[in-house]
This record gives structure tokens, sequence and C-alpha cells, in this order.
């Protein structure tokens, strides 16, 4: 009975609504332009954010990772020719942090190298990474085939190579490869697994295993390449000779991240003449984006909260006018018995009614949008519950709290008035 | 229902409406003591500014009274609040306006069907007595016509058919002939003394004779006074 009665109050509403199409048409475009544009733009921003959030994740949020950079000073004495210059983390480095630093889990060393190689047939300059088998749990990926280093590899300076996902492609190595020979500078490696690999771009951080075609050993990198790195270039030799490239050290909660980035960055800053090197913390990157996204939103949410304002405005000025218009009909359903309560209610219901099919509209085009841009510009866009939820609901409080002091005033009409109103 | 030991369906005592009028005071009713019993027939006439008009109001509980009494079946609503007089309207009373007030936007059956809407009818129910009501003034053909789309005459039964919706006991008509030709306003006058042959209470303003004669009895106002009662 109850139930019945409002779904009839409802269909009345949209009945009366009906009988002035273009006018509860245009009444209802506003809240479905700020409807619209909240879901899209919410969805835009969502997309957006999503995207370096999992990227930052990939780094590994407990990680710290240290990475040497060539000072800028150096940079113009690399103009004379066959100076060596010397920079980045070294093995004190790693092995002080090892040490005096209880939060650090793991560490992982990087040793990058450029060299000639060949698979079988196959030649090309290959990525090497020379690292320990903690890099296994530093940056975990699914393991295709075979085995990734051990710590009896270090210890016996076996010549393994692992290649990852990315590098057996460019080798054109299967599963039949492992156990096969590969020659790496002039020197002969067991291929012994092949492991996954991602890549991407984290803000200005890169995935630690992009890029890299093989995994050896640190300490046979070190025996059978050294730490000097010549490179030739427009006929100059530049020299330079970098222990480690990389650290990544895995803390043992993320509670501890930041305060053990703060000592080690204090550390480096005691041993380091030069600055030459850089600490990364993916948490504090994961934070900052977290903190803009907040901040988008924010924003968003004003954009959002002025264009419904706007939109709830057009619906009052509109149920205002009808107000005024329809005085006499109000006061034929007063004088016949109508309440004050049942006509605000009335009132309400159709601009509830309009708010809320502009919202459902405003909805369907926001959600159409992203899609739209996605199509065209490969911008990714997510579409959450919330973000059409929230205008959702907005939208039908835009028609409540605008339909008010229209239905207030409709409600305020002297049937004996209005019945001689022409 | 405690009604009145004479069985009056209105009863006006010492009935007194002041409106202030700039500095101006206008005393449209002043000092009106009057008892209309249930199932008569009454015309009010005067000429304008008599208080006619007022005292319409006042009976159909659209208005309230400055000092008096007004009984409606013998319960005092001189004290009642917006709400509850609303509530008199919807359950005892029922409206002939001259001027018709349908809503022209919706259809001869939601138009009859108004009060039941608001006495909370469910629709089916509504619909059969809309069609019931429309059949007893002639126009169960016009259901789904809109109030501009009839004649003068066919709006004033639409009207009487939406007057009779709620079953009232009492119709107050305000110069129900006054935008008909003479004609329908006679049809009109047939159709409420037909109404008053089944019983019901009707008080009609009107300051036509010849539509006054179809009444039982006629009050004359003057000054927002009784002039003079005559019955026939």
């Amino acid at each position: 009975m109850k139930q019945s009665r409002f779904f009839r109050n409802i269909a009345l509403g949209i009945e009366n609504l009906l009988l002035h199409k273009l006018r509860s048409f245009l009444t209802m475009l506003g809240v479905v332009f700020g409807v619209g544009s909240v879901v899209a733009m919410l969805s835009v921003g969502e997309g957006a954010s999503k995207e370096a959030m999992e990227q930052i994740r990939k780094l590994g949020s407990n990680n710290i990772i240290l990475t040497s950079v060539k000072p800028v000073e150096e940079e113009g004495t690399s103009t004379t020719r066959a100076v060596m210059s010397i920079y980045g983390l070294t093995y004190n480095d790693f092995a002080r942090l090892g040490e005096s630093y209880p939060a650090v889990r793991s560490l992982a060393p990087v040793k990058l190298l450029r060299k000639e190689s060949r698979l079988g047939s196959r030649a090309m300059e290959l990525r090497i990474v020379g690292t320990t088998y903690a890099w296994f749990d530093l940056v975990p990926r699914e393991i295709v085939a075979g085995r990734v280093l051990r710590a009896e590899d270090e210890e016996r300076f076996n010549p393994v190579a692992v290649l990852t996902e990315y590098g057996a492609r460019r080798l054109l190595a299967t599963q039949s490869t492992i156990g096969q020979k590969i020659r790496i500078g002039g020197d002969t490696f067991e291929v012994v697994g092949i492991i996954k690999s991602e890549s991407g771009q984290a803000g200005n951080m890169q995935i630690p295993d992009q890029d890299v075609d093989v995994y050896i050993p640190l300490r046979v990198a070190r025996r059978y390449f050294g730490d000097v790195y010549t490179q030739y270039s427009a006929g100059s030799r530049i020299r330079e000779r970098v222990e480690l490239h990389q650290i990544i050290a895995q803390i043992d909660d993320i509670e501890h991240v930041e305060a053990t980035a703060q000592a080690i960055e204090r550390m480096l800053e005691r041993f380091h003449r030069k600055n030459d090197y850089e600490i990364s913390v993916p948490l504090a990157l994961l934070r900052q984006a977290e903190a803009t996204k907040r901040t988008f939103n924010i924003v968003l949410g004003s954009i959002a909260g002025i264009s419904l304002l706007v939109g709830g405005i057009g619906i009052m000025n509109i149920m205002l006018a009808s107000v005024t218009e329809r005085t006499r009909e109000i006061g034929i359903r007063r004088a016949i018995g109508a309440k004050r309560k049942q006509i605000i209610i009335q009132f309400l219901i159709e601009t509830i009614v309009l708010s809320t099919i502009g919202g459902l509209v405003g909805i369907a085009l926001g959600v159409l949008t992203p899609v739209l841009i996605t199509f065209f510009s490969g911008m990714p866009t997510v579409v959450t519950p919330l973000s059409i939820l929230l205008p959702m609901i907005i939208s039908i409080a835009v028609g409540i709290v605008f339909g008010l002091y229209p239905a207030a005033n409709a409600a305020r009409v002297d049937p004996i008035i209005a019945l001689r109103h022409e | 229902m405690t009604t009145t030991q004479n069985g009056d369906i209105v009863s006006l005592h010492q009935a007194r409406k002041i409106y202030q009028m700039g500095n101006q005071q206008v005393r449209a009713l002043d000092g009106v003591s009057v008892s209309f019993s249930r199932g008569s027939f009454w015309a009010i006439m005067g000429p304008s500014g008599s208080g006619k008009s007022t005292m319409m109001n006042i009976i159909g509980c659209l208005d309230r009274l400055t000092d008096g009494h007004y009984a409606l079946e013998g319960q005092d609503v001189g004290t009642l609040d917006d709400d509850d007089l609303s509530e008199r309207r919807l359950r005892h009373i029922g409206f002939i306006f001259q001027s018709f007030n349908l809503i022209p936007q919706l259809t001869v059956q939601r138009n009859i069907e108004l009060p039941l809407y608001y006495l909370g009818w469910e629709a089916e129910e509504s619909a059969a007595r809309a069609l019931e009501l429309a059949r007893r003034v002639g126009l169960e053909e016009r259901l789904n016509h809109r109030p501009t789309e009839l004649s003068g005459g066919q709006m004033q039964r639409v009207a009487i058919a939406r007057a009779l919706a709620n079953d009232p006991h009492l119709l107050l008509a305000d110069e129900p002939t006054g935008n008909l030709d003479s004609a329908t306003g006679v049809q009109i006058m047939q159709l409420l003394e037909e109404l008053y042959d089944e019983g019901k209470t009707i008080i009609m303003v009107t300051h036509e004779p010849d539509i006054a004669a179809h009444a039982r009895c006629r009050l004359h106002m003057k000054d927002g006074r009784v002039d003079r009662i005559e019955e026939s």
C-alpha cells in the first residue's frame, strides 16, 4: 500500500514532467553535464593514478634502491682524453649496508655490463647484470624454466647465466637452451634458467629488470670483466670505473623504510665526496602518488561540486518559475483538500525525478566518454563503482536541496488567492 | 459523528471576518448567525462586496473566522490548523466553481480522481469511481480528453463529478453558471437539483435571481450581514 503509493507519486511526477518535455529536458541538462563530467574526470584520474601505482608496486614498496650516478662536475673532464672517471657505489658501501643496518633484511648488488655475446649462431650485444641470488628475492619474478642464481654459484665462481624472458627472446633461446653454452665477452657460461621480466617506468624510476637480458654471478662478473668500462665514442675513449651500478636493499618492515633510507643517505654522504649516487624509495613515490591522487580528487571534487551547483541552481530556477506558473493548479489542489506537505512532496518528487534522470543520463555519458578517450588516445581510464555511485547520490541530493525552496514556495500558496489567479 | 440536535450541517454563530486593507478595516462578515440544515438547497445572494464570497470561503474551510463560531457537521472548525482544515475539505466538502478550476494538463479522468488521490485510493478503485461519476454526469466518452477540448457545460460537469468523488454531504457552488450560456446553465442547475433530490446539501452563491430560484431557500446578504431569508 505504502510502497505502491510511493511509486504512484513518482509516476505522477514523471507524467507531469512529460507535459513539458522540452523544459524538463533543458532543466536536466545542467545535471547531465555536471554528473557526466564528474564521472569522466574521475575515471581518467583513476586510470592515470592506477597505472602509476602499479608501476611503483613493481619496484617493491619495501625496497630502497641506490643507484650510481655520474657526477655533474665529471662531465667536463671527459673532453680530456684517456682520463678515467671513478664514481658510484662501492663494494665497501655494499658491505657497510649489510653490516650496520638491522632493518635491512637483504641486499642485492647490481653490476651492469654490456658484452658482445653469442648463443649458437646468434650474436649480439647483451645487457648483463652481475648480481647475487638475493636479487631474485628482491625482484621476484616467475621462473619460466631451469633455476635462478644460487649462493654456491657465488662461492664457487660458477660461470652460469640466467636469461630473462626478454633476453631469451632476443637470443631466440627456448627452454631447450638450458644447459647449453653461451659466449659472453670472451668467456663461456652455462645457461641455467629463464625468468620472466617486467618493463615500465614508475615516475622517474626504472623497474630494476627493465632492459636486462641476462644475469650472471657478481663475483664471476668481477673476475672476468673487472670494474673498468671503456666506451669508444666519436673517436674519443671514455674510461669509467664503477664498482656497483645499483644496490637494492629490502627492509624488514614498511615502517622502517623511510628512516632506514635517511640513515643510509647520511652514511653515503660521509663516505662519498662527490654526489655520485641517488637514493630512490618506491614507498615515498607511492606516498607521493597517493597524495597527488588525493589532491587531484579534491580539485575534481571542487569542479564537480561547482558544476552540480550550477545544475542545481538551474533546476531551482525552473522549478520556481513552474510554481508561479502553476499557482492556480496548486490552489485547486489545496481547495480539494491537499495538505501543504502533499504539495511539497509533489514538487519535490518532480525535482528529484528530474535530477535523478539527469544523473543517470550523465553517468551514461560519463562512462562512455572515458571509453572514447581510451579508444582514441590510449590513455588508461578506470570507472570505479564509487565514481558512479558518488555522482548519483549527489545528483539526488541536488534534487532535494534545490527542490526544497520551490516546493516550500508552492506550499505557501493561499488557495483563495490562487483560485482567483488567472 | 456528533451532530447538533437540529441536524444542521453548517452552523455559523456571530461569525465575523475582518480584513485589514491598508489602514482600513473591512468587515466582510459582521456578526452572521445562520444555520443550514442537512439536505437543504440554499442560494446566497447579494451585491458584490456583501460578503457572500467570504461566507463561502469560511463555509468551505478555505478561510478562518476572525471571531465567532463555525460548526461543520456539528464540529467546531474555528480552532483547526491548516492541515485539519485541508482534511475537512477533503472529506466533507465538494467545490464547484464559476471558472470550473479544472487542471488543464490533466485528463478528465485524472481531474475527477484528484480528491481520491489525496484520500489515498488505489489506482484501479479510483479509475472505477471516475468512470461511475463520469457516467453520472454524462461524460463517460470524454474520460481521456483534456478540459481544453470540452465545452463550458462539459467542463462544469467534470467539476461536479470531481466534487462528488469524495461523496461529500455538502456541495458548495460559487456562481456555477456564471460562465455558461443560459441553456447550459439550466442543464447544470438540473444536475444540481438531482443531487439535492439525492440528499446532498447544496449551498450556492449567485447574483442571478432565476438561478437562485432553483434553490429551496434564499439568503440575502448586505454589508456583511444577513439581510433576509426567504423560503419557497
